[in-house]
């Protein structure tokens, strides 16, 4: 039996981090982003963590330091949130398209003004396109297991992208839940050595990253492209290699919950996503059909899996992060994925922006009001004094 | 030691974009001379950027990783610890950043990596402009310099980033300039053989935004050297030792000459001869001057 550490999200991602020996980590505090890497400095301070740590300036500077150490072919891991992840864009865009396989923790907080520091995933969400994988997390269970999956996933030579691993603040970043741990022998048996696509290297010198014309640039994005829909496939084996290994599954690239001959199937992501499962169990009592696929894996998006589902069922996606202008971006990409496929029925809430909680009383609400032909297309759930 | 004696190894290979002239280019070859090859480069947006030739062909010989505009110093950083934790501790690690990456944009990243200690060599080659998008002034543009951004001349001085740099009492610092290739060799030399951060600067008279010829590049660096608008000095643990020409200018062995002598010769500084000589705008960055070297004389002699 595996070992036991009782902790809060941030904790165990910074052991799970830890676990997987990154070369080079780089440090930079966020609420609720710091005790991360304050985790990972305590694990410095013991011995247990033997890379380097660089306390740099910024979260720009984070990811150009990760994006420097990784260039020399090494492991690196960072960790922001919000604020945070947006001053890195740029340089998101550069990991992915420099094909560098930086491994970070996102943890999803409102974007100000005003000041806020409580759950919201338009953070990441608005990182939708800079390249990276990006994960969504319901557990501390799944935080641990899914940090270590990622530098196996990123690092594979057939994928060489940066990976996000995002979950909610405070629900998961700051609430201590009891989670299995794998020992240090067997994530070194499960995580091969990182083989780079390219390295700065002075017995080989290249230049990396000049001026590029159009033709061979759209080569890079294709090939991109081509590494996420890889992705896709690996996702699932590594799932599967893990739950051999250790036993624990937390789904591929969806999470699928009661969904056998379900009328409604709800998607959701990270902490609405646990709170979801709750909201199902109490619907099948009362003889609801409805079930659960969790989105685990939003890039690359899980398209061909929801297409099935529209066959067996209508939707339900609720979205804790709004697009102005549009909708809730899992909604928009839920729909486009069924064009030309089904013509199922898609409903659509916002829920939870600014931190607002979502329990699994509101989900059963949501769903009831599907379920008895009351929903409108879109709807702002539980949007009071507007 | 003379030109002849630099070693005659090219780390610079044919395939380059620069102008006709380019201080940079310059600069370059004495500095692959000066590092060796055993030496990984990271250059932000900036000339360099262009002219190190197209994907999937470059004109350098040594590892070249470019990087966003701001982030030459943070990427050093992060290259340098790379290096380390796989006992690549002899590699040198150099950002080559023109004066826009480094006294404005990238000012964060440079002072960041300093404080914290990167064993690398930063180096600026500053003409004074944002060359790559088309000449636009930058903190480093002097007083009175029309750029595409400062049409009837600059109305503010440059920054002193040399006393910024020294702020951060680094084990070494200098400035130097393509005019003078031996000084730029011995102190790239110097600053290889020191651990810790390093930070050489490089006056670099670019010939399309200045306007003037561009065979007279050395020239106009050794005039920006004889006049005492750029002075050659290096600090080491705090220590300032003033060199050549910029000794005896500092030692009063010799008189600094005239600033006109090197603005009248660049199109930038037109508009203060032309229609009509501007005698005050020209006072004013003759007596900046002199309270530079006055700065320096109280500081440093
Ligand atoms: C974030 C960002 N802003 C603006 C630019 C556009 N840009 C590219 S190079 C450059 C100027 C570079 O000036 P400098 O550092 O002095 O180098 P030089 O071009 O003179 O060699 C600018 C503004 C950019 N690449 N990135
Ligand atoms: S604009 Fe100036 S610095 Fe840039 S390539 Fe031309 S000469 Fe060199």
């Amino acid at each position: 039996m595996s070992e036991v550490m009782i902790d809060t999200g941030n904790y165990i991602a910074a052991k799970a981090a830890v676990l997987c020996k990154p070369d080079v980590v780089a440090a930079y505090p966020i609420t609720p982003q710091t005790t991360l890497v304050e985790g990972i400095a305590k694990y410095l301070a013991t011995g247990e963590y033997k890379g380097e740590y660089i306390c740099v300036e910024s979260e720009h500077s984070a990811m150009a330091a990760c994006i420097g150490a990784s260039a020399t072919g090494v492991r690196t891991f960072t960790g922001t949130s919000s604020h945070g992840l947006l001053l890195m864009h740029e340089m998101l865009h550069w990991a992915s398209l420099a094909r560098l396989p930086v491994i970070m923790c996102n943890i999803n907080r409102v974007v100000g003004p005003g000041w806020n520091i409580w759950a919201d995933e338009n953070d990441s969400i608005s990182q939708r396109d800079t390249g990276w994988i990006q994960f969504y997390c319901s557990s501390n269970q799944e935080i641990f297991d899914t940090v270590i999956q990622s530098f196996k996933l990123g690092e594979h030579e057939k994928i060489s992208l940066p990976v996000m691993i995002s979950y909610n603040a405070f629900i998961l970043s700051h609430t201590s839940m009891p989670v299995y741990l794998t020992d240090q022998k067997d994530v070194d048996a499960f995580l091969p050595k990182r083989k780079p696509k390219w390295k700065l290297d002075p017995d080989n010198p290249i230049t990396f990253g000049n001026i590029i014309l159009p033709a061979e640039y759209e080569k890079v994005r294709f090939d991109m492209q081509k590494s996420h829909e890889y992705a896709k496939k690996l996702i699932p084996e590594i799932s599967k290699e893990w739950k051999q290994r250790f036993g624990r599954y937390h789904g591929d690239l969806l999470e699928f919950y009661k969904c056998d001959g379900a009328d409604y199937i709800l998607l959701s992501m990270g902490a609405i996503g646990a709170e979801s499962k709750v909201a199902v169990d109490n619907l099948r009592k009362e003889g609801l059909k409805v079930g659960l696929a969790r989105v685990r894996c939003f890039r690359p998006f899980p398209r061909e899996e929801i297409q099935k589902l529209s066959k067996k069922a209508g939707l339900i996606v609720i979205d804790r992060n709004i697009s102005p202008g549009m909708e809730g971006a899992l909604f928009t990409e839920v729909k486009a994925s069924l064009y030309g496929y089904t013509d199922a029925k898609v409903y659509g809430f916002i829920a939870g922006l600014g931190g607002k909680d979502v329990p699994f009383g509101d989900i059963e609400k949501m769903c009831k009001k599907v379920v008895n032909s009351k929903a409108k297309h879109l709807e702002w759930f539980g949007l009071k004094g507007v | 030691m003379a030109i002849k004696d630099l070693p005659v190894e090219e780390c610079y290979i044919p395939g380059c974009a620069a102008c006709p002239g380019c201080p940079a280019t310059m600069a370059l070859r004495v500095v692959y001379k000066a590092l060796g090859r055993n030496t990984v480069k990271i250059i932000p947006a900036c000339c360099t950027a262009v002219i190190e030739s197209l994907h999937p062909h470059t004109s350098f010989d040594i590892p070249t990783m470019n990087i966003a505009f701001e982030a030459a110093a943070a990427g050093a950083s992060g290259v340098e610890a790379g290096f380390r934790m796989q006992g690549k501790t002899d590699i040198t690690v150099v950002a080559w950043a023109g004066d826009g990456g480094t006294y404005d944009i990238g000012i964060q990243a440079l002072s960041g990596a300093l404080e914290r200690n990167t064993n690398f060599i930063y180096i600026c080659y500053n003409n004074e402009i944002y060359s790559n998008t088309g000449i636009q002034r930058s903190g480093a543009t002097p007083y009175g310099a029309w750029t595409t951004t400062t049409v009837t001349g600059k109305t503010e001085f440059r920054k002193e980033m040399g006393e910024i740099i020294q702020a951060h009492h680094i084990p070494y610092a200098a400035q130097t300039c393509i005019a003078y290739p031996e000084d730029l060799f011995k102190k790239l030399q110097k600053a290889k053989s020191i651990h810790g951060p390093k930070y050489v600067e490089i006056m670099a008279p670019c010939p399309p935004g200045w306007r003037f010829p561009m065979e007279k590049t050395v020239e106009m660096g050794t005039m920006a050297v004889e006049t005492g608008a750029w002075a050659l000095y290096e600090v080491e643990n705090d220590k300032v030792t003033f060199n050549g020409r910029s000794k005896l200018i500092l030692e009063g062995k010799i008189e600094r000459k005239p600033i006109e002598d090197w603005i009248k010769y660049q199109g930038r500084f037109r508009h203060l001869f032309k229609p009509k000589k501007d005698i005050k705008r020209i006072k004013a960055i003759e007596d900046h001057i002199d309270q530079m070297w006055e700065r320096y004389r109280k500081c440093y002699q």
